[in-house]
């Protein structure tokens, strides 16, 4: 006879070392095995218990499932117990032995001793395989009604297991089910309710056969709280809590969209919510359970109302399990009572001081949803004081949250770049990537803030330079508003918390030195810092020029090459009489027509900010098609220097938004220019085009296209024939385009720009030959006047996007004498968006001896439903006598 | 309350006592069991008893030496499994007279009878203490001399 299990596991419990564990293990085993094979009768019950407790331990006992099916089929109820209970431990349904047992449990489940049933039963239920539900099922239809109450309680759950595995068997079972909850035994209804749940989860359409039980259920519920003391089903003081939780949970199923059986409900689910006990666990657990069906169901709104009370209550209670419950239902419920929800704000925002995670996760989930315009307030005050104690992990979500929150309720927008700036300040190397362009473009599209915001800005600089984010927009903003900073604010009235800082050139230099040369400074940033100071070189005095240019020579020979290009490209642009316009302040960058959400990678203004310039001029180009691209923000200050001496206005109806410009625009118009100056406008606009035709095309290669250009700025002398032979190519011409320019303004000017390039370069054929045919452009005459004809040329430049169609106006004068001062500017119905470049000359030479082209392009967000129809205003002087008219020229409606 | 799995570990991360109601493979089952000793028996004191783990949601209630672990769905009723929980203690505490780690690792067999008694197929079946009780010890007897019974001491 073998040692007994006892001893085996002291044996084992007084191994020093695992591998001792191992080898005394590895002893035993093998003489279980031996044992095995003489058939040790005597010995199998012990040694399959001595298998349990190896099997426990984590070491390989397979060999031991068939001892198990020989203890099994023992007639002695000895052997069972201990052979089904290791039937169920050493084997699973996915092992093939198991089908073995298959006729064994079947002779068992009809034993006539209910604990040989039992056993039986219970290893069916715990480890049947699909094909041992089918074979057996017939035989638990059978004991469901057995007389005996411990067996049908098993059966049930038994039942559960069987349409687990097969579903088609529903219909046997339902009609047993009833007789099982008109019982008494609490065992067995709470079995029942739980294989009708089953059944109803599993498929809604069974629902409908339950729909009766209501009343029944009700009155059950109602028998639990209204009994006093019994002694054999009370917990903590209360009936049968497992029983109230089951039937409550069954009745949200049945109550659900149906009115009928939730107004049976409602006086039970009040009863429970009044009447149990929530100083324990126990009761808390009912109340949980009965505020889940009371907002299921279709119950009345004063019971809704009780319900959050409860869960507000539960907020309260000291016991962390009760709140984190009463949290995760509040953010279930939120979305159908949100007053009732609101009301228990305060207790919420306490939470988020939990020390619990899990609990202050929840908090702060349901308060991202109770956030209003009316609280966003007072709620983001709390989650900012919150973000200064949370802990790491946290703070990424919170900071997250916090940005989409504020950025959604905002009540105006000072508040929102404060907010921001603050959370940016506190948390800054949490915030996600899109914040810090989203708040550049808030601030320069908010003009009237910009003095303020950089001086905020300068002012968080001044304290800490460590978080990457904000520093890169406050250089931003020091770059852009820089001349705003150290403006002499004395005189200025304030606002009641309104900022007028004094602060001098010299301060502003030594911020971005420091940032230079701090440690924790990344690349990016230093870019940024160059960028900033480049740009302040336009906007200081000329004192402060010296030490900039210092600073920027610096980095000439730096080992990172974006920096050394940017400072050598930057450097050289001080020798380079235009570069105040160049550096000009960029014109507001305009919110996307669809709001960027936080988390959606795809729209690009997210792109984390690698270059300066490469964000400088993905913004304006991206978040409005107003904007061709960086070289407009470029450009266009260049071509108004062209244009010098003009106050014209042809910055703005390149740069800005031409529909909300229009009114500016109207009522000045640009005066002649010189020969020269006209050859670089025709130079200007071909480059324009060629941007914007690549813009239009999709914006692909911004980086390659930005590489280029800035190189091309570098490149004095270029041939302009380049701008012929890579027409076919966006990103060269798009380049050389720019090379040509700036060949044109450093060296001589071309004396004669070819009239048709710049059509060529207009022309979509030719930016989409490549690609695919399209279709001819159609020509026709608009207006005819005063000798003044215009022509569109008409053409959709993208065959797979037809809503974007390029208008070329064609201008020419049959009169005698040259029309000079000529302005064309267009306004378009508010489904269309109009960009309209400047002409290619403001003075048309006289018998038809030339033409001039303007070329604007039309984006029809109702394509195919509207036509397109633009509205003209005119001025010109013939002979120094000026003209104005304001003509509708609508284009044929295929267009 | 669907019981994936419920499992006992001591505070020193060994296994007291496993039953798996839904099929994992061995592989899974350590990997598992591993996988929750840590994070049970890492969380501070004062933190609730509810974890989030894959798409289940483990529950969990330290008594002395002992942790009880259960996993059961998202959306089953948190405080009731606690309950649940509590219930099986009790029983065990009253079927050995004040339980203590010993009992259940010299009498872990009778362990998971009172456990199947209690929870069947993940579900629970008896809510009274007594019955189960009652059960239990009437199996017993049955053992010690029923007619062609074999009863060996293990």
């Amino acid at each position: 006879m073998s040692s007994k299990l006892r001893d085996l596991i002291k044996t084992v419990r007084s191994c020093k070392t695992a591998a001792e564990e191992r080898s005394q293990i590895a002893k035993e085993s093998a003489l279980i095995r031996t044992a095995m094979k003489e058939e040790d009768l005597e010995s199998r019950q012990r040694n399959v218990a001595k298998l349990l407790y190896i099997h426990m331990l984590g070491y390989p006992t397979q060999f031991g499932q068939m001892e198990c099916l020989k203890l099994i089929v023992s007639p002695s109820y000895a052997d069972k117990r201990i052979g089904y209970l290791g039937l169920m431990l050493l084997l699973d349904e996915k092992q093939e032995v198991l089908l073995l047992a298959t006729n064994c449990i079947r002779g068992d489940i009809m034993n006539s001793n209910q604990f040989i049933v039992g056993v039986s039963l219970c290893a069916f239920g715990n480890i049947c395989s699909t094909a041992m539900a089918r074979d057996i099922s017939p035989e638990i239809e059978k004991v469901i009604s057995h007389s005996n109450p411990y067996i049908r309680k098993k059966a049930a759950l038994c039942a559960i297991r069987v349409l687990r595995k097969v579903p088609d068997l529903t219909e046997n079972y339902i009609p047993k089910i009833k007789a099982l909850l008109s019982e008494r035994n609490h065992a067995v209804i709470l079995t029942a309710l739980t294989l009708i749940i089953e059944i109803c989860e599993m498929d809604s359409t069974q629902i409908i056969h339950f729909k009766k039980m209501v009343p029944q259920l009700v009155r059950i519920l109602k028998s639990l709280t209204s009994s006093g003391y019994l002694p054999e089903h009370d917990i903590g003081g209360v009936t049968d809590p497992f029983l109230q939780v089951k039937i409550l949970r069954l009745l949200r199923i049945l109550g659900q969209n149906d009115p009928e059986a939730s107004d049976a409900m409602n006086d039970i689910l009040a009863q429970v919510s009044t009447n149990t006990d929530s100083t324990k666990n126990v009761g808390n657990a009912i109340l949980y359970e009965c505020v889940q069906t009371i907002m299921t169901i279709e119950s009345e709104n004063g019971l809704k109302v009780m319900a959050i009370n409860i869960l507000g209550r539960f907020l309260l209670n000291r016991d962390n399990n009760i709140r984190y419950v009463a949290l995760n239902t509040l953010s279930r419920v939120v979305n159908t009572d949100i007053q009732a929800v609101q009301r228990h704000r305060n207790t919420i925002v306490e939470c988020l001081k939990d020390p619990d995670v899990s609990i202050r996760c929840r908090a702060l989930d349901l308060i991202y949803s109770l956030v209003t315009e009316s609280n966003i307030r007072v709620l983001v005050r709390e989650l900012l004081n919150f973000l200064l104690i949370a802990d790491a992990q946290f703070k990424s979500e919170l900071v997250a949250k916090l940005c989409i929150v504020t950025e959604k309720y905002a009540p105006n927008k000072r508040w929102q770049i404060d907010t921001i700036l603050r959370v940016m300040s506190i948390a800054g190397n949490f915030i996600p990537d899109e914040v810090p362009s989203n708040l550049i473009q808030l601030i320069s599209s908010t003009p009237e803030l910009s003095s303020y915001a950089v001086q905020k800005l300068y002012l968080a600089l001044k304290q800490d330079i460590t978080q990457q984010p904000l520093t890169q927009v406050g250089l931003w903003c020091i770059g852009e508003y820089g001349d705003l900073l150290v403006a002499d604010k004395s005189q200025l009235p304030k606002d009641e918390d309104g900022l007028s800082l004094n602060v001098s050139e010299q301060a502003v230099i030594d911020i971005i030195d420091l940032i230079f040369r701090h440690a924790t400074t990344t690349q990016a940033t230093r870019q940024y810092s160059l960028t900033s100071l480049a740009k302040l070189s336009s906007r200081f005095s000329q004192s402060s020029l010296q030490r900039i240019k210092t600073m920027i020579d610096n980095y000439k020979q730096n080992i990172n090459l974006e920096l050394q290009q940017r400072a050598c490209e930057y450097s050289t642009l001080f020798d380079f009489d235009k570069k105040a316009s160049i550096l000009d302040r960029m014109p507001p960058i305009e919110k996307q027509e669809e709001s960027p959400h936080i988390g959606n990678k795809n729209i690009p203004t997210q792109t984390p900010p690698q270059q300066h310039y490469q964000q400088q001029q993905q913004q304006p180009q991206q978040q409005s098609s107003q904007f061709g691209s960086i070289l407009d923000g470029l450009d266009s200050p260049t071509q108004s220097s062209a244009n010098s001496g003009n106050n014209n206005n042809n910055n703005n109806k390149q740069g800005g938004n031409a529909m909300s410009l229009l009114e500016d625009i109207f009522g000045s118009a640009p005066t002649p220019t010189s020969n020269g100056n006209m050859n670089n406008n025709n130079n200007m606009n071909n480059m324009n085009n060629n941007m914007n035709n690549n813009y239009a095309m999709g914006g692909m290669g911004m980086n390659n296209n930005n590489n280029n250009s800035m190189g091309g700025m570098m490149n004095n002398n270029n041939n302009n024939n380049n701008n012929n032979n890579n027409n076919n190519n966006n990103n060269k011409s798009q380049a050389s385009a720019l090379l040509d320019i700036m060949g044109d303004l450093q060296l001589t000017p071309t004396p004669q720009q070819p009239q048709s390039q710049s059509q060529q370069a207009l022309s979509p054929t030719n930016q989409t030959s490549v690609l695919q045919p399209v279709p001819q452009p159609l020509t026709f005459l608009v207006y005819q006047k005063h000798g003044l004809n215009i022509s569109y040329e008409c053409s959709k430049p993208q065959p797979n996007n037809l809503s974007l169609t390029n208008i070329n106006m064609v201008i020419t004068n049959t009169g005698s004498s040259p029309i000079t001062n000529f302005s064309l500017q267009a306004a378009v119905p508010k489904y269309l968006k109009i960009q309209l470049l400047a002409p290619s000359s403001t003075v048309i030479p006289p018998n038809n001896s030339g033409e001039v082209t303007q070329v604007s392009k039309v984006l029809n967000s109702q394509q195919g439903q509207k036509p397109i129809l633009l509205r003209l205003k005119l001025d010109f002087q013939i002979n120094g006598q000026p003209f104005s008219d304001v003509p509708d020229t609508p284009l044929p409606s295929l267009f | 309350m669907t019981f994936h799995f419920l499992l006992l570990l001591s505070r020193q991360g060994k296994t007291r006592l496993t039953k798996w109601y839904s099929p994992f493979t061995n592989k899974e089952k350590s990997r598992f069991t591993r996988e929750i000793g840590n994070m049970v028996l890492n969380r501070p004191p004062k933190l609730c008893n509810f974890l989030e783990w894959k798409e289940y949601k483990i529950i969990f209630k330290r008594y002395a030496s002992l942790y009880f672990v259960v996993c059961c769905d998202r959306e089953d009723n948190e405080l009731i499994v606690l309950e649940i929980i509590h219930h099986f203690v009790e029983i065990l505490d009253r079927y050995f007279g004040n339980v203590c780690e010993l009992d259940l690792i010299f009498n872990f067999h009778k362990a998971y009878y009172i456990l199947d008694e209690l929870i069947m197929a993940g579900e629970l079946q008896e809510t009274s203490k007594k019955t189960v009780l009652r059960l239990i010890s009437q199996q017993d007897t049955l053992l010690e001399g029923g007619p062609g019974e074999h009863k060996v001491d293990l």
